[in-house]
C-alpha cells in the first residue's frame, strides 16, 4: 500500500476530503464494507411469488443461490402491492428458512408420553388404513329414512392458506370418500 | 359470503384494493386495515392525498384511525345500529340516488301480503319456527312470484321450486309463465308493500338519539358521518365500505355486511369506480378456499352442496335450487362439468352423471358441530391442514377436548403448533383435566411445505388469483398438501381397487391420474389448474363458463374459475409490470369471473348505457359498435344494448334486460330486501351480542332468535345478558383482533425472531379509566374472566380505549389479540380460551368480536384453581346449562 493509499484508507481524511462531511456514509466504510455486495445480486435465480400471509397478496422475489432461499423481498411490478411488504412478509425468508421447521414426521403413538421418528411410506400408509376405517365405522346410507350415502367418521380442517389446487384435491377426494365434515377458516 | 352473494349474487369483494384511490369517501368498519393489510392501505392513502374522506369507525383507536379523518369509537356488537342508523337517515332526508335505486335494486318490488316486519313482531319476522329456531321464508317472497337466491341457503326453497318447476315442465312451457314468475314493481316507490316502503319501515326508528343510546355515539359525530357519505355519494361521488371479520365474527355477523349493501345500494355507489365494498381477507387464500371450499355446505364455485331429499336425482337438485333468470338458471351446465371433472367416462348421462356418488347434507356440518361430534365419538379421525384450533377456533378447551377423544389425528404444519402437542403440554395437562397416559388420540405429525417449494396459485381478497412458482425441494419430509392428497388419494384407491361394495365406487370413478414430477412425484399444480379450468370433448381448454354445456361434453372443477387456463396458459401467471398498464392492470394475474375486476360494473352507467359522469366512467355502451366497452372487462353481456327488453317467457342470461346488472340474480337487481337464501332475515336488524351488558333497546328480541348455540355442556357456559341478574359479574364489553407482526392463531408468525421479537408478549389494552377502576398497572399483569375459562395478559393502560356511555352508564371495552399459545418463540394464554360457541346461522361463524368478561389484577391462577375461579364466577353469576341459551 502506497502513502496516498494509506493516507486515503482514513475515514477522518475522506471525511474531510470526499462528500460525506458528516462521516456517516461512504466516508465511514471499511474496505470491507466497500466490497460487500447485497445476496440479492448474487442470487443464481430470482423466483416470482406471492405472499403467504394476508390476502392483500403481495407479489414477492424468492432469491436462490446454491438450492437455498437467501432473500425474499417484494415484487415492484405487482400492481397492487407496488414493491412493499409489511413487517411479516418482509420476515418471509425466516419463515422458510426457519430453524423452528419441522423436517420429519412424528408420530405420537396412544397413551404415548413422547414422540417417536416415523417413516414417511410408512405413515402415509397407517394414515390410509386409519381414515378408511373411521370412514367406515361412521358410514351412513341412510338418516331418518332419506338417503345420505356419506360418512361422520373423519373430519378435515384447513384451507385458506393452502393453494387452490390443493383445495380442490381434498375437497375431491374427500367428498368422493363420503366425508361432509370438511372445514376451513374462511367462516365468512 | 353470503352477505355479498344474496345482495349481489357473488360472494366477493365487488372490487379490487387499487380502486380505492378512486374513492371519494372511505368507510373502514371491522377493520384495521393500516395494521392487519398494511400493504393494500396505500391504497386509501392514495385516495386520501386526492381529497377522500376517511372515516374508521372501530371500538378501539388504531393506526387506521391515527390515518383516518374522523374516528367513530362504538360498542362492539352494535353495528347494524349504527348502519341502520344511516339508512335511516339517507331515507328521511330523501338522500338516496333515485334513478339508481329505481333501476339497479329490487326497491320497487311488491312483497307478499302476508310478510310482517320486526316493527309489528317486536324483533322477529314472519315465519319463525320457535320450536326449531328457524324460519320459513316463504312470507318474504315477491308478490306473484317465487324467486331463488344466487347465494346462502338455497335449499330453504326446494320443496317451492319443485312445486314451480315441475309445474312448469308439466305444462310444457320449458320454464315458469311470466305472469308468476315476474315480480310486481311499482317504480314511483310508493306501494305500501314494495320494499322501499317496507325498508322506510323498518329502519324508521333507527334515529340519532337510537344510534346515540345503543353504539354510544354522540349524535352530533354520527351525523357528521351521515354527511360525509350523502355528500361523497351520486352522480359525481362515490364511497365505499372496507371490512373484515370485525363484521363478520359476530351472531348475525352476515346482516352487518348485509346493512352495508343496502346503504351502497342505496346511495348508488356498487358497480362503480371508487365504490362497492371491499372485503378484506386475513388468509393468503381465504377466498380461494371459498370459491373452491373446503367447506361443508358448498361444492366448487358456490354449487350446493346437496341436502338429502326423498328420491332427489340430478334433475330434482338443479330443480330446487336453481334460479330461473341470471346466470345461476345454467346451474346444471356447471353442475354436470364438475362431475365430468371427477368422474370422467364413469359420468353418463344414463347415470346422472355419478350425481349420486355425493354425499347428502341433514344439516349444518361446520367445524363446531364436528367438535361436538369428537366428543361424542362419532368422528374418530381428524386431519388438520395449516389450521391451529388450539388457539385460534372459538372455546380453544373444546377443541382440544374433542381432539383427545379421537382415534387419531393429523397435523400438517411447519412446526409443532399447539394443536399438535396439545396431548402433552396442553392447559388441560397443566391443570390436570387430562393425564397425558390416559390420552388414546394417535398423533400423526407431518411437515408441510412452504410456498416457495412448490407451484400454485392463491385468490386474494379481490378474487384475483396468483401463481407461485416453487423456488428449491422442500427439505427432509416436508411436502405439499398436494403431494398428501394426491398420495392418499392414490394408496386408499390402490387398497380399494376391486372392491365391489357401492360405496367405494365413488372413489374408484374419480379422475386421479395428475402426472407427476421429480424425485418425491410431486403432482403438477398446472395439471390441476387446468381440470379447475375445465376442457371440452377433446381435451382442450375452455376460455369461458359461457362454454359450459348440460349434456356432459364439458369438463370443468370450478366453473367461476373458466378461464383462468384460457388457450393452454395459465392467466395466473400473467405478470406485466404495474408501470406498463393502465391502473385496472387486467394483465397482471386473473380474477374471477371473466377477469373482470369492479363486479356489477354495468351499473357504472346509467340506464341508457352512459356513465353517470364523466369522472365516474368506467364501462359504458357503444353505439357504434353496439358493444358495452371502457377501462374494465364489462360485466355483462357485451352485446346486449341498455334498452333489451326480454320476452316474458325468457330464462336464464337471455331473461336479464339491458337495466338488470347484477346478472347472477334471479331479478337482476340488487337486493335491499334479501327475498330468499338468509337463515335471519330479510332485512338488517339489530340484535345484541349472545353477551351483551345491556338489553335491546330497539325490540323485546334480545338476540339474533335464529342464531346457533351450541349446547353449553361443562365447558361452552354462557354468560347471563343485558339486564338478567348475574350480567353484572361479566360488566365489561371484550373484543379480539389481530397485531401487524403477526398471523392469525401464530404458526406462520410466533417461531420467526424478527415477529417475535417484535410483539413479545400477549397484553391486554384498557383505558385509564378501567385501569383505575380495577386496579391494574401498566405492564403489570391482568386476568380477563369468562365462564369458559381465565386468562392472564400483560397490561396495556392506554387512551386508545374510549370508556363510551351508553344508556346513561359508562361501558368500559377490553381488547385482546388472539395470536398466543404455548410454543414457539413467544408464547401466552390464548384468547381463544374465553370465546364461546354460539354462531351466526348463515356461515357458522364464532362471535368472537363481542364478548363480556371481568378483569382483575395479577396473573392467574395455577393447576386445578384455575378452573376453580372460573367455576366460582359462574356461581356468582348464577349461570346454568340454561344460562344464554333462550331464544
Amino acid at each position: 500500500m502506497g502513502l496516498k493509499t494509506f493516507i486515503e484508507s482514513w475515514p477522518v481524511y475522506r471525511q474531510l476530503t470526499g462528500d460525506d462531511p458528516l462521516g456517516r456514509g461512504s466516508a465511514a466504510y471499511s474496505a470491507t464494507t466497500r466490497n460487500l455486495v447485497p445476496r440479492t445480486a448474487t442470487a443464481d435465480r430470482v423466483v416470482k411469488s406471492v405472499c403467504p400471509y394476508c390476502a392483500v397478496g403481495c407479489g414477492q422475489n424468492v432469491y436462490v443461490q446454491d438450492g437455498r432461499v437467501t432473500q425474499i423481498e417484494g415484487d415492484p411490478d405487482s400492481p397492487v402491492s407496488r414493491g412493499r411488504l409489511c413487517p411479516k412478509g418482509a420476515a418471509t425468508k425466516q419463515l422458510v428458512t426457519s430453524s423452528g421447521r419441522e423436517h420429519r414426521v412424528l408420530y405420537r403413538r396412544p397413551h404415548g408420553t413422547d414422540w417417536e421418528p416415523l417413516d414417511l411410506d410408512t405413515a402415509m400408509e397407517m394414515i390410509a388404513e386409519r381414515v378408511l376405517r373411521s370412514r367406515r365405522q361412521g358410514w351412513q346410507d341412510e338418516d331418518e329414512g332419506k338417503k345420505v350415502n356419506r360418512t361422520l367418521g373423519f373430519a378435515s380442517l384447513g384451507g385458506a392458506t393452502l393453494d387452490n389446487e390443493e383445495n380442490y384435491l381434498i375437497k375431491k377426494l374427500f367428498t368422493s370418500m363420503g366425508a361432509v365434515q370438511i372445514e376451513n377458516q374462511a367462516r365468512i | 359470503m353470503p352477505g355479498l352473494g344474496t345482495s349481489f349474487g357473488r360472494g366477493g369483494a365487488t372490487t379490487y384494493q387499487q380502486d380505492l384511490q378512486n374513492s371519494d369517501c372511505i368507510v373502514i368498519e371491522g377493520s384495521n386495515m393500516a395494521e392487519c393489510h398494511p400493504v393494500g392501505f396505500q391504497w386509501v392513502m392514495e385516495a386520501k392525498a386526492r381529497g377522500a374522506t376517511v372515516i374508521h369507525v372501530d371500538p378501539r383507536y388504531t393506526r387506521t384511525s391515527a390515518l383516518a379523518d374522523i374516528h367513530v369509537p362504538l360498542r362492539v356488537g352494535t353495528d347494524i345500529a349504527f348502519l341502520g342508523g344511516i339508512i335511516n337517515h339517507v331515507l328521511q332526508n330523501e338522500k338516496y340516488f333515485r334513478e339508481y335505486v329505481v333501476n339497479y335494486t329490487n326497491a320497487p318490488n311488491i312483497l307478499r301480503e302476508g310478510f310482517q316486519d320486526t316493527e309489528d313482531l317486536d324483533g322477529v319476522f314472519s315465519g319463525f319456527d320457535r320450536e326449531g329456531r328457524t324460519y320459513s321464508t316463504g312470507s318474504w317472497q315477491y308478490e306473484g312470484a317465487q324467486v331463488q337466491a344466487a347465494s346462502g341457503k338455497r335449499d330453504q326453497q326446494y320443496e317451492k321450486l319443485q312445486e314451480k318447476h315441475s309445474r312448469g315442465e308439466s305444462a310444457g312451457s320449458g320454464g315458469p309463465s311470466g305472469a308468476e314468475g315476474r315480480p310486481q314493481r311499482d317504480e314511483t316507490l310508493q306501494h305500501p308493500r314494495c320494499v322501499f316502503q317496507v325498508l322506510k319501515k323498518h329502519y324508521a326508528r333507527y334515529t340519532p338519539e337510537m344510534v346515540e343510546q345503543i353504539c354510544g355515539i354522540p349524535q352530533e359525530l354520527f351525523l357528521k358521518v351521515c354527511r360525509a357519505l350523502v355528500d361523497n355519494s351520486g352522480r359525481d361521488r362515490t364511497s365505499e365500505f372496507v371490512y373484515a371479520v370485525g363484521w363478520t365474527q359476530h351472531t348475525v355477523g352476515v346482516q352487518y355486511i348485509r346493512a352495508a349493501a343496502v346503504l351502497q345500494l342505496l346511495l348508488g355507489n356498487m358497480g362503480r369506480p371508487g365504490g362497492g365494498i371491499m372485503a378484506l381477507r386475513g388468509h393468503a387464500s381465504i377466498q380461494g378456499s371459498t370459491d373452491i371450499p373446503t367447506l361443508f355446505n358448498i361444492l366448487p364455485g358456490y354449487i350446493p352442496m346437496p341436502h338429502a331429499h326423498a328420491d332427489e336425482d340430478l334433475d330434482s337438485f338443479i330443480e330446487g335450487e336453481r334460479a330461473d333468470k341470471g346466470f345461476w338458471t345454467e346451474m346444471r351446465a356447471y353442475t354436470v362439468s364438475l362431475l365430468k371433472a371427477w368422474y370422467g367416462a364413469a359420468a353418463t348421462p344414463e347415470n346422472d352423471f355419478c350425481f349420486g356418488h355425493l354425499p347428502r347434507l341433514t344439516g349444518s356440518h361446520s367445524t363446531y358441530e364436528t367438535v361436538h361430534a369428537q366428543r361424542e365419538g362419532t368422528c374418530t379421525g381428524y386431519f388438520l391442514l395449516g389450521e391451529n384450533p388450539a388457539v385460534g377456533s372459538a372455546n380453544a378447551a373444546m377443541q382440544r377436548l374433542g381432539m383427545a377423544n379421537l382415534d387419531w389425528l393429523v397435523v400438517r404444519d411447519f412446526s409443532l403448533i399447539e394443536s399438535a402437542t396439545w396431548w402433552k403440554d396442553g392447559p388441560e395437562i397443566e391443570s390436570g383435566e387430562l393425564r397425558t397416559e390416559d390420552i388414546g388420540t394417535e398423533v400423526f405429525f407431518l411437515p408441510a411445505a412452504a410456498h416457495t417449494e412448490k407451484d400454485g396459485s392463491f385468490t386474494n381478497t379481490q378474487r384475483m388469483l396468483q401463481y407461485h412458482h416453487q423456488a428449491v425441494e422442500p427439505p427432509g419430509d416436508a411436502r405439499s398438501e398436494l403431494w398428501f392428497m394426491f398420495h392418499l388419494g392414490r394408496i386408499v384407491r390402490e387398497k380399494l381397487a376391486g372392491s365391489t361394495d357401492p360405496r367405494d365406487r365413488p372413489i374408484l370413478d374419480l379422475t386421479w391420474d395428475y402426472p407427476t414430477k421429480g424425485r418425491i412425484a410431486e403432482p403438477e399444480a398446472e395439471a390441476v389448474l387446468a381440470e379447475i379450468n375445465g376442457y371440452d370433448g377433446e381435451g382442450r381448454p375452455l376460455a369461458s363458463y359461457e362454454q359450459l354445456e348440460e349434456d356432459g361434453s364439458t369438463a370443468c372443477g370450478c366453473w367461476i374459475y373458466c378461464g383462468v387456463y384460457a388457450d393452454g396458459i395459465n392467466q395466473a401467471d400473467r405478470r406485466k409490470p404495474a408501470k406498463e398498464q393502465d391502473w385496472v392492470a387486467n394483465q397482471w394475474g386473473w380474477a374471477w369471473p371473466a377477469n373482470r375486476r369492479v363486479l356489477y360494473n354495468r351499473a357504472s352507467a346509467d340506464p341508457d348505457g352512459k356513465p353517470w359522469s364523466e369522472r365516474k366512467a368506467l364501462v359504458w355502451w357503444d353505439e357504434d359498435s353496439a358493444t358495452w366497452t371502457g377501462h374494465d372487462i364489462p360485466d355483462f353481456d357485451a352485446h346486449m344494448s341498455p334498452w333489451h327488453r326480454p320476452p316474458e317467457d325468457a330464462t336464464g342470461g337471455e331473461a336479464l334486460s339491458g337495466v338488470d346488472p347484477f346478472i347472477m340474480q334471479s331479478d337482476g337487481k340488487g337486493w335491499l330486501f334479501a327475498v330468499a337464501g338468509l337463515a335471519d332475515g330479510p332485512l338488517p336488524t339489530h340484535y345484541e351480542p349472545q353477551e351483551s351488558p345491556f338489553d335491546n333497546l330497539l325490540y323485546g328480541q334480545q338476540r339474533n332468535p335464529a342464531r346457533q348455540v351450541l349446547p353449553p355442556g361443562d365447558h361452552n357456559r354462557y354468560h347471563p345478558t343485558g339486564s338478567a341478574p348475574g350480567s353484572d359479574v361479566f360488566p365489561f364489553a371484550v373484543t379480539t383482533y389481530r397485531l401487524t407482526e403477526h398471523h392469525t392463531a401464530g404458526g406462520m408468525s410466533r417461531g420467526l425472531p424478527y415477529l417475535a421479537e417484535l410483539q413479545p408478549e400477549m397484553f391486554c389494552e384498557v383505558s385509564p379509566e378501567l385501569a383505575r377502576l380495577r386496579g391494574l398497572e401498566h405492564l403489570g399483569w391482568a386476568t380477563v374472566v369468562t365462564a369458559r375459562a381465565a386468562i392472564e395478559a400483560r397490561v396495556l393502560v392506554t387512551e386508545r380505549m374510549t370508556p363510551l356511555t351508553v344508556q346513561g352508564r359508562t361501558l368500559h371495552q377490553v381488547g385482546l389479540p388472539y395470536h398466543w399459545g404455548g410454543n414457539g418463540l413467544t408464547t401466552g394464554d390464548a384468547a381463544n380460551e374465553l370465546s364461546h360457541q354460539s354462531l351466526d346461522p348463515n356461515v357458522h361463524i364464532q362471535e368472537v368480536k363481542a364478548l363480556t368478561c371481568d378483569i382483575r389484577p395479577g396473573r392467574r391462577p395455577r393447576g386445578p384453581a384455575r378452573g376453580a375461579l372460573v367455576r366460582e364466577y359462574q356461581e356468582r353469576a348464577g349461570i346454568t346449562e340454561q344460562t344464554g341459551t333462550e331464544i
